[in-house]
């Protein structure tokens, strides 16, 4: 060990091999309700992470309590190895947020506001280079309450990305955006990706965060619940595959379940609204043997559908419930 | 570009101007309405010929002497129909030649009017029956500017004026910014948090200047009001009375969260000044019991000191009182702001 060296402390906190964020022991009620109920994670730098769950399962106020914007109960909060208590100031400049909600005032351009945002921070990136990053050229001396709904969250997007940030915070980014809006969004989410910024993200779409992110939390009552890449996931579910049926009402005979999660390949049954589920592994041998065990049954199913499984069918599995439920 | 316009406080200080002067109605309320209700009441107050008074009377001697004098305008009525248009306001009095050589005046004392018209007619009837003059008197009649009511409601409308945009424009516009979840996209940025709050005292300043350059303009252009006092302590008055009713709008915009209970709280802090301050009439008028609320009120100081300033030529080291309730007007509702401040 040499004398010379400044010693591990100033190494583990600054370094930049430390995590981009790391939450521990994460805890935060409101009057009676617990929205955070003792959260454990770490995001790796370059990293686009994905906080998933259904609304009140305490995205927001994990996402807040990173951006300092709530305090939590209990648990501590360490962003780029610095923390919210001591290092305040540094960590408003080097993050970039963009919150649910947030209205721009409707008077003012695109420019404007981007200008404004850009004064600040001590350093970052032109409003010309942010605006064509969002891809507002043409809306850039347009006032903001001429935008489209998907022209404003490119917008506060712009206004998280105008100072550089090293870790971005998008909470709910596609919420309320039309389909077309939504995928022109993951694109510039994509490039962002790509350009190596660490993101992390709270969505209540499957879809987005499967698309998105390279790792997801699915959360759920103020629990993580499950924690790894979307592929890892899915496969934890046990099958690749599920199929889902329904059987005409007018028949007396009963299902027997244990019929079903008797076939090869079938890993699990469950019913919802009278729709069953099967989760499958391989398709093309299951399918055939879940007709002929129905016929055998005397049931005749009215509807009859499969799909790859998705981050949806690993929340349903995990919960019983369905993401869009809440 | 420079490195000013660059700066954060800068740019704060633009966007509230710009926000500002994008929006037609509060250019309405703080440039263009101030002017039109000095025009108003300008024209309505303003002075006329001394009026001439409508009497009636029963005889054509009274008549006559009553014509005589120049204030009157006496026509012969009999007395059953005299005292129906006496009841009906069309003559203000009634005089009524009696058998034995006697008058009786019918007039309702409570009226000014009326009582002017009782001493003018009763003057000239003593004189058309002979009455001399004991001793010699001459009148030499002054119509004097700043002894107008204009001269008196313009001071008051100023100091309202500056009410009304200080607590307007901030209240609004912070609670605004709240209620569309802007201040919290503020407060997760680096934006210093005084410089927000900053940003509207200075643009308040900036839009002070032109706000009073153009009423005390028109003021002085159409009405010839007087400035007796010192131009530049009228500035400082200004300036000190705008600064205390933002740290009040501040205060009011502090806590609430809907535009709704904003306004509500606007109206209930400003309808009783707008009432008790002397706006349009003197406050000494009310009870001297309520006497130390309606001094103690930012309105009253503001209004005292200005009026002190242009129609009496008084200096700020006599203004002291209503100068230092205009500063503590400032100093506690601004502490009390910052400390409660929600910025979420």
């Amino acid at each position: 060990m040499s004398d010379l060296s400044s010693g591990p402390i100033s190494l583990s906190k600054v370094g930049p091999k430390t995590p981009a964020l790391q939450l521990t022991g994460l805890h935060k009620a409101f009057a009676d309700v617990v929205a955070v109920d003792g959260i454990d994670l770490q995001v790796e730098r370059g990293e686009c992470f994905g906080l998933l769950g259904p609304n009140g399962a305490g995205k927001t106020t994990t996402i807040e309590i990173c951006e300092g914007l709530t305090e939590p109960d209990a648990g501590s909060v360490q962003l780029l190895g610095l923390n919210w208590r001591t290092s305040a100031p540094e960590l408003r400049q080097r993050i970039g947020v963009q919150l649910q909600e947030t209205q721009f005032p409707d008077k003012l351009t695109v420019d404007e506001a981007l200008h404004l945002f850009r004064s600040f921070f001590r350093r970052g990136i032109s409003v010309e280079e942010t605006i064509r990053l969002a891809q507002l050229e043409e809306k850039r001396y347009a006032r903001i309450g001429t935008l489209s709904g998907g022209q404003k969250q490119r917008l506060a997007m712009a206004c998280a990305l105008v100072g550089d940030p090293d870790l971005l915070f998008l909470d709910e980014p596609t919420t309320g955006l039309d389909p077309q809006a939504r995928r022109h969004l993951w694109d510039l989410v994509d490039q962002l990706r790509s350009a190596g910024r660490t993101i992390i993200l709270t969505t209540h779409y499957m879809d987005e965060a499967e698309r998105l992110c390279d790792r997801v939390a699915i959360m759920d009552h103020g629990k993580i619940i499950a924690l790894g890449t979307p592929q890892q996931l899915i496969a934890s579910i046990g099958g690749d595959h599920v199929v889902e049926f329904a059987v005409s009402q007018n028949t007396t005979v009963p299902l027997d379940a244990r019929a079903l999660t008797g076939i090869p390949g079938v890993q699990s049954h469950r019913v919802d609204a009278s729709l069953h589920q099967l989760s499958v592994t391989e398709l093309h041998t299951t399918v055939p043997r879940i007709f002929s065990t129905l016929a055998e049954m005397g049931l005749q199913p009215s509807e009859f559908r499969t799909h790859s499984s998705t981050l949806e069918d690993v929340f349903v599995g995990l919960t019983g419930r369905n993401l869009r439920d809440e | 570009m420079s490195r000013l316009s660059e700066s954060s406080l800068n740019q704060l200080t633009v966007t509230r101007f710009r926000l500002f002067l994008r929006e037609p109605e509060a250019l309405f309320w703080v440039f263009i309405f101030p002017v039109l209700l000095a025009a108003g009441l300008g024209l309505a107050f303003r002075n006329r010929p001394p009026d001439v008074l409508d009497v009636g009377a029963t005889s054509a001697d009274l008549v006559q002497s009553l014509n005589s004098d120049k204030g009157l305008r006496a026509t012969v009525i009999d007395q059953a129909i005299g005292t129906h248009t006496l009841a009906t306001g069309q003559i203000v009095l009634l005089a009524i030649a009696k058998q034995d050589g006697s008058v009786v005046y019918k007039y309702d004392d409570t009226n000014p009017d009326a009582r002017s018209a009782r001493l003018l007619a009763d003057r000239a009837i003593q004189k058309g029956a002979g009455q001399q003059e004991v001793l010699h008197t001459v009148n030499d009649l002054v119509h004097e500017t700043g002894s107008r009511y204009i001269d008196f409601v313009v001071p008051g409308l100023l100091g309202m004026n500056l009410m009304g945009s200080a607590i307007w424009g901030l209240g609004f516009s912070i609670v605004e910014a709240r209620q569309k979840k802007l201040l919290k996209r503020f407060v997760a940025s680096p934006m210093p948090r005084w410089q927000y709050l900053a940003s509207f005292l200075l643009s308040r300043l900036a839009l002070l200047v032109i706000e009073v350059v153009a009423f005390l303009g028109f003021a002085r252009l159409v009405f010839g009001v007087p400035f007796r006092g010192s131009l530049a302590e009228l500035a400082i008055l200004c300036v000190l009375a705008s600064l205390s009713f933002s740290a009040l709008g501040l205060l009011i915009a502090s806590r609430a969260k809907t535009m709704e209970a904003a306004s509500g709280l606007m109206n209930l802090v400003m309808l009783p000044m707008w009432i008790l301050s002397g706006v349009f009439f003197s406050a000494t008028r009310f009870p001297a019991i309520i006497q130390p609320v309606v001094r103690a009120l930012p309105l009253t100081a503001a209004i005292d000191a200005l009026r002190g300033n242009m129609l009496q030529g008084t200096h700020l080291p006599q203004l002291v009182l209503p100068v230092a309730t205009l500063l503590l007007w400032l100093v506690v509702p601004f502490a009390i702001s910052l400390r409660i401040f929600r910025w979420r």
